[in-house]
């Protein structure tokens, strides 16, 4: 969770609010942040640290495993409607990569903004090729658009 | 010194933008009954309140609050783990 918080303010730049939450108390949360990640990154974890202590949340988004008794790595990407647009689950000994967090989100919000007109190609990154679904576009992706272009 | 009383981690039983179900089904306690509709992308996030943890503070989140936000929710296994 420190790489997130390391990262904070580009999430912040995108507009976008981090929560983390695991079964550990608020007060665990505190004394974890106090003891060690404050050590990691300057002035500690700047989100919130969310308990989930009966795993009652980790159950309601399908990543609380009931026979460890903890919330496996689950990362959800909410947009500003409250649909989830991303969602990636990971057993627990493999960290996540914060870039590809950063990535997807600046994908969904260059959708968002063309309400979908133009979408995003494998690997995309901003100012990188985007596509535009139509009639005219099927069978002739592989015209403007091939791996490696990303 | 008063403090506001902070309840448990629950899914309201309802999507975030939308009101929980009229029955009352909704406490603390019933465990069994926090199940919502499955999970999927394209649809809509599981609401929820729950106690947190945040720069020296414990308050209480309640994910509808930030309707309007781009939000990346991350659970994660435990504190003082190794990844």
């Amino acid at each position: 969770m420190s790489a997130v918080a390391a990262k904070y303010e580009e999430f912040q730049a995108l507009g976008v609010e981090v929560m983390s939450v695991s079964v550990d108390t608020q007060f665990v949360h505190k004394i974890w942040d106090e003891t060690e990640l404050s050590k990691m990154v300057d002035g500690g974890i700047p989100y919130p640290m969310i308990a989930d202590a009966a795993g009652h949340l980790g159950t309601a988004y399908g990543v609380y495993d009931d026979e460890a008794g903890v919330d496996v790595r689950g990362r959800f990407i909410i947009d500003p409607d409250g649909y989830i647009q991303g969602m990636e689950v990971l057993t627990p000994p493999v960290g996540r990569k914060v870039e590809e967090s950063l990535r997807q989100i600046k994908a969904f919000q260059h959708v968002r903004e063309t309400q979908g007109g133009e979408v995003t190609p494998s690997g995309w990154e901003p100012g990188k090729k985007v596509l535009k679904p139509g009639p005219d576009l099927v069978g002739h992706v592989w015209e403007v658009w091939k791996p490696g272009d990303e | 010194m008063a403090e506001k009383a902070i309840g448990c981690a629950r899914p309201t039983g309802s999507v975030v933008g939308e009101a929980p179900p009229a029955k009352e089904k909704t406490t603390a306690t019933e465990g069994k009954e926090v199940a919502v509709s499955k999970i999927m992308v394209g649809r809509k996030a599981p609401d929820f309140t729950a106690p947190a943890y945040h720069k020296g503070e414990f308050k209480e989140i309640k994910l509808s609050d930030y309707l309007g936000k781009w939000i990346v929710l991350c659970f994660y296994p435990g504190d003082f783990t190794f990844v």
